[in-house]
């Protein structure tokens, strides 16, 4: 059942970031910034670029081995290859068919050059993103946020959202597999059904939030969430924030595969 | 549609950032001014309950797939504009965080596509003036879902577009995207209908109420089309700056060199030379209609790739992540044996 799948993986998400490794002890500030850093230097590239996006692997490599990441799970996750990508990066090799090089008389045209690049940004941002969340959690990417003066209500509400979703999840997921234990040869599946099975969990999600409200009010509530004060930035993450865009700005400006072949 | 990073350029992705952060941050300021308490975990559980609901199924009559709600509508519905662009802006986050759905950079593009036409188009526009007397709802549910998903699967069109990473012409990719997503705002908008029109006849206060309030003003509306205003300028002007190139990032011009010059000595000149002995047919009729073809449109100047640099740019991209999975392949080592 698809539910379960995400559900898992939502909760595993959550208790592989609570892990204690260098790059979970860094603070989750730096490590947003460095992520998106590392995504906008990624697709800053021309389109036909592939060698020189190779460097950049280092980064989620790092992330990885030193934050004691399952290397499957990443991989499991980059498979599911997002059906949009696929959809429109495979029309490239189509419509842009003049031949770039040939690799030992195989001609290659740029549209395919263009797919394997997009592919590798593919790779690149999606599995940043990953390990961005797997070696940070969730309430401490939140903390960034803050930190980064988003609005109040946007920061409430992802706490809040992030928190309910176990709870609404499961109740969906019992409701749903209710429903399936009394119907047969898959029928229940049609819109009706839906709509009533959607509609009252919408009301128990309303009625959830009065108990909610009523439970926040009798533990003091007044409009105002408590929150821990921002604290100061350590020596090792101004330290991992200035290697990381040092090398950053080396990947995007210099080109590293370029000294490997002076070797020759 | 989820937007991704793999398909926007930088200057793409940081507008859209730069919209949907002042979506944000407007919609905050709003709802702060007229704060209801309640209103803070209604949200909070809202977002909660449209993530349950995206992940359940319904075959869709006579065509054998299946679908789900999208959810834009309902919480603009039930929460009103600006909790509902909050609320969807959050589970766009928690979706792109959790399960990769976009990526960072695209987060920007995709708050705005789900998010602000479905909030503050479709709904204040076209579902609130249809049911100001509390009927119609099916229809103005459908009517607003299309509108609000026609308008999200243009702006990933435009978006793809003047990334420029794309090779789909632009009026190729709208026949494809504005048909598709026509049969799902349809979709949307009566399975929404039916999800109102039952929580109405549970609970008719739920729906009645959020109809009856908070009357759409002359002044949102011309806030709305301000903003639209402020989003096609931005649009236009990345698309005069950079005109010939199709949105190639600047530095890219500053810098000049995207492949730095050959050299004709090392392995690339001997690995052009095999080539050459060992290319058959070295007349290939193959080989030159594409190099006709090029003068032809030389208009679009293409990098200058060629063979003797790309071999050996394999070859380097392959010594590089080499030693960088041989870096982490020995931490990893490294690591268990110190556990």
């Amino acid at each position: 059942m698809k539910f379960d799948k995400e559900f898992f993986h939502i909760g595993y998400l959550d208790r592989i970031s609570q892990k204690d490794t260098f790059i979970h002890r860094i603070d989750a500030r730096v490590k947003v910034i460095v992520s998106l850093l590392f995504v906008i230097t990624v697709v800053s590239f021309p389109k036909y670029e592939i060698s020189r996006m190779m460097p950049f692997f280092l980064f989620p490599v790092l992330f990885l081995s030193l934050g004691d990441i399952p290397v499957r799970f990443v991989l499991v996750r980059l498979l599911i290859v997002s059906p949009f990508i696929l959809f429109i990066a495979i029309f490239n090799p189509l419509l842009e068919r003049n031949i770039a090089f040939y690799f030992f008389s195989i001609p290659v045209s740029y549209g395919f050059l263009s797919l394997l690049s997009i592919f590798l940004r593919f790779v690149l941002t999606v599995s940043i993103l990953i390990l961005l969340i797997a070696t940070t959690s969730f309430s401490g990417v939140c903390y960034a946020l803050r930190a980064f003066r988003l609005p109040n209500v946007f920061i409430n509400q992802l706490l809040f959202l992030y928190r309910y979703i176990f709870v609404l999840t499961e109740e969906a997921m019992r409701m749903v597999r209710a429903k399936e234990l009394r119907s047969f040869n898959g029928r229940g599946q049609e819109i009706k059904f839906y709509v009533r099975l959607v509609g009252n969990l919408l009301l128990r999600t309303i009625e959830r939030a009065e108990r909610i409200y009523y439970a926040m009010l009798s533990r003091g509530y007044n409009g105002i969430m408590p929150y821990r004060k921002i604290s100061l930035l350590g020596y090792k993450d101004y330290l991992f924030m200035f290697f990381s865009v040092l090398l950053l700005y080396i990947f995007r400006f210099y080109d590293p595969t370029e000294w490997i072949k002076m070797l020759f | 549609m989820h937007m991704a990073d793999a398909l926007i350029s930088p200057g793409v992705g940081a507008g859209f950032w730069a919209l949907s952060l002042g979506g944000i941050a407007y919609s905050s300021k709003k709802l702060k001014e007229n704060i209801d308490d309640r209103m803070i975990p209604l949200m909070g559980v809202m977002g909660a309950f449209v993530f349950a609901a995206q992940m359940i199924n319904f075959t869709i009559p006579a065509t054998g797939s299946s679908g789900h709600l999208g959810g834009g509508l309902i919480l603009s519905v039930l929460l009103g504009p600006y909790a509902g662009f909050i609320v969807m802006a959050s589970i766009l986050t928690v979706q792109a965080l959790f399960f990769a759905d976009g990526g960072l950079l695209a987060l920007g593009c995709n708050i705005w596509n789900l998010g602000f036409y479905t909030s503050f188009i479709a709904y204040p526009l076209i579902f609130k003036p249809l049911t100001r007397d509390g009927r119609n709802i099916t229809i103005a549910s459908i009517l607003a879902a299309v509108v609000g998903l026609q308008l999200g699967a243009f702006s990933v069109v435009l978006q793809t577009y003047f990334s420029g990473i794309s090779e789909l012409p632009f009026n190729t990719f709208v026949m494809l995207m504005q048909p598709i997503h026509l049969a799902i705002g349809i979709v949307e908008g009566i399975v929404t209908a039916a999800v109102l029109n039952f929580v109405r006849s549970v609970k008719p206060e739920l729906i009645n109420v959020s109809l009856n309030s908070t009357s759409a003003g002359f002044k949102k509306i011309i806030v709305t089309f301000a903003i639209l205003t402020i989003f096609t300028g931005a649009l236009l002007s990345w698309f005069a700056s950079s005109h010939p190139d199709g949105l190639e990032w600047s530095i890219e011009k500053v810098y000049g060199k995207a492949e730095l010059p050959e050299k004709e000595e090392g392995i690339a000149a001997i690995l052009k030379n095999i080539q050459e002995k060992i290319s058959f047919l070295p007349d290939y009729s193959f080989k030159k209609a594409p190099e006709e073809e090029k003068t032809v449109e030389s208009e679009t100047a293409y990098p200058n790739i060629d063979a003797g640099t790309s071999i050996s740019g394999i070859l380097g991209s392959v010594i590089v992540l080499a030693v960088i999975f041989g870096t982490g392949f020995i931490i990893k080592t490294l690591r268990k044996r110190s556990v």
